[in-house]
């Protein structure tokens, strides 16, 4: 934690941290606090006074059918992304590790989506999909499917799903890679000779001991779908049809940002706090301690 | 490998080949919208190959001017993204490295406070604090102005984290001798922190451009004239005019001009790239 020798300076430490202290206090510090005190508030249409009201913004949003149904929407959401980007990550890390030919090919060729910003790919299986335009989307009309996200809430989910999912296979695929080619050769060439086929072997010893890889990959895909897929609702969907894809980040931006209702937005905010705090506490204390076999 | 089984290294390249294709299609098929007039792209299902207009909407879309949102050129929106990227990244490395730096090598009051004070920014993602953050920004008056887009997004924990594990594995002899020799903390900060960081510095550097880049939610906030735009936010401004008159091959000419120039940074740059991903999430 400390070093043994270090420089004698009294002033200049404090230099040095100047800037990223002085970013931190006045753009989250701040800002944060004034959002867990204006929860507690009550403003008028106009902004011209304000109320103490304890916990009613709270009381209210969560009685909220629609908070409900945002946070049952961020919950399918989150954990379809969740599972698909994983499922299809791993699938390609295997087979990356199994091919002897071409590794580095296939590798370069899997990685670089995740440059692609979120908003950009949404955009890109809009225009794949989109019913006025999208190739695919005539195909499958033509094939008797009534396809239209812009009408079906379920068609619209699925759309920014698979957008969403698309864009975290690459940071999955990285980790899972980097995973397989930690585990000892001999491991698997021992039970190999204990009779294991590729199957066997996958499920007993592989994927055991990508476990902790994979339980981190969970985290930090919930907090990408939670919060970083922001992009692709806002540009693909804009939380509609009918509010089927109004995840509770962009809840939070289009209470307060477009219809103004700071009591309410606030309260959203603090509650997504909450959440954050609670995932980064258990990537920090799980990931590193309970699941661990090496 | 373990044991030659034909088939299945058959199946795992057919495997990977098909999860490439899944991968690369949407881009391609934007790509070939983009070489293609307006007409074709409405009238699906559009070819998969490449049209005869590639020149033309190219230039028109870089430096054409009219019709497009506000008649901004896309060489312009392409400007504004690259200086957002480069400035946070610049700007975040900096920023974190002296952090990091006097956590580390100085021993004063309230190291430990700072300490948390940089750590607890990872809770606080700039979606918890939309509209007290907004305020801050316009009663600084920092909206649509360059500073606003970068400055807030100059603080970084992980990096600061980064930079402070690789200054703990320094030999306390190597200080030592730094300071027998007579180097005070900038000269030892010049001349030994900074060459041995090099590798950290590169790769932290393509991880923080890709993050710039693709910024969303914070240009949307910060930004309301047409000509202080990121490419992806103007994308969607264009995007969202949808139906009246959208000029739909320039929006697919964007979206790859948007998208070109974080992909060849992580191409190019793979082997830093890989470890700079690595290396942030420990």
């Amino acid at each position: 934690m400390q070093r043994r020798v270090t420089f004698p300076n009294r002033v200049l430490p404090y230099l040095l941290l100047a800037p990223q202290i002085a970013i931190t206090s006045v753009f989250f510090f701040w800002p944060a606090f004034q959002a867990v005190k204006q929860s507690l508030y009550r403003e008028d249409p106009f902004g011209l006074s304000s109320a103490f009201v304890g916990l009613e913004n709270f009381r209210a949003v969560l009685t909220d059918p629609n908070y409900l149904h945002s946070l049952r929407v961020t919950v399918v959401f989150s954990l379809s992304v969740a599972v698909a980007a994983l499922a299809a990550a791993l699938l390609l890390a295997v087979m990356t590790d199994r091919v002897v030919k071409g590794r580095g090919v296939y590798r370069t060729l899997l990685i670089w989506p995740y440059a692609v910003a979120p908003a950009v790919a949404g955009m890109l299986w809009l225009f794949l999909f989109s019913p006025a335009m999208g190739t695919l989307a005539f195909l499958l009309r033509r094939a008797g499917v009534a396809w239209d996200p812009l009408l079906d809430g379920d068609q619209a989910m699925l759309l920014v799903v698979v957008a969403a999912a698309w864009k975290q296979v690459s940071y999955n695929f990285i980790f899972f890679l980097a995973g397989l080619q930690a585990i000892p050769r001999s491991l698997i060439e021992a039970a190999a000779i204990d009779g294991a086929g590729p199957w066997r072997r996958f499920w007993s010893i592989i994927f055991p001991l990508l476990s902790p890889v994979s339980f981190y990959l969970l985290v930090v895909n919930t907090v990408y779908a939670f919060f970083d897929t922001f992009g692709i609702i806002h540009a693909v969907t804009g939380g509609g049809p009918a509010k089927a894809t109004e995840t509770l980040v962009y809840k939070v931006f289009n209470d307060g940002y477009v219809n103004l209702d700071l009591g309410s937005s606030s309260a959203q905010s603090v509650i997504l706090m909450a959440i954050v705090i609670g995932l980064t506490a258990v990537q920090f204390r799980y990931v590193e301690k309970k699941v661990h076999y090496a | 490998m373990i044991e030659r089984r034909p088939v299945g290294t058959l199946l795992a390249h057919f495997t990977l080949i098909a999860g490439i294709v899944i991968v690369a299609f949407p881009i391609y098929y934007t790509f070939v919208a983009s070489t293609r007039t307006i007409a074709e792209i409405l009238a699906p299902p559009m070819p998969l190959w490449p049209g005869p207009h590639f020149l033309e909407n190219y230039g028109q879309a870089l430096f054409g001017g009219l019709g497009r949102i506000g008649g901004v050129d896309v060489s312009l929106l392409l400007a504004n993204t690259t200086v957002v990227a480069l400035a946070v990244a610049v700007g975040k490395i900096v920023i974190s490295m002296l952090s990091a730096y006097a956590i580390v090598f100085f021993r004063f009051p309230l190291r430990m406070v700072f300490f948390w004070m940089i750590f607890i920014t990872l809770m606080l993602p700039v979606e918890v604090r939309i509209m007290p953050t907004y305020k801050v920004m316009v009663d600084l008056g920092l909206i649509d102005t360059y500073a606003g887009l970068t400055v807030p997004l100059m603080a970084s924990a992980t990096a600061t984290f980064l930079f402070r594990q690789f200054f703990l594995t320094i030999p306390d002899e190597l200080v030592e001798a730094a300071r027998i020799d007579g180097a005070g903390p900038w000269r030892f900060f010049k001349d030994i922190l900074l060459p041995l960081s090099k590798t950290n510095i590169a790769a932290l550097f393509v991880i923080l451009f890709i993050y710039g880049w693709t910024q969303y939610l914070w240009p949307l906030l910060v930004t309301n004239s047409n000509d202080m735009n990121t490419i992806i936010i103007a994308l969607r401004k264009m995007i969202s005019f949808a139906d009246a008159e959208t000029e739909w091959h320039m929006v697919m000419v964007t979206t790859i001009l948007a998208l070109v120039p974080p992909v060849l940074v992580v191409v190019l740059m793979q082997r830093w790239f890989v470890k700079g991903l690595v290396d942030s999430e420990k």
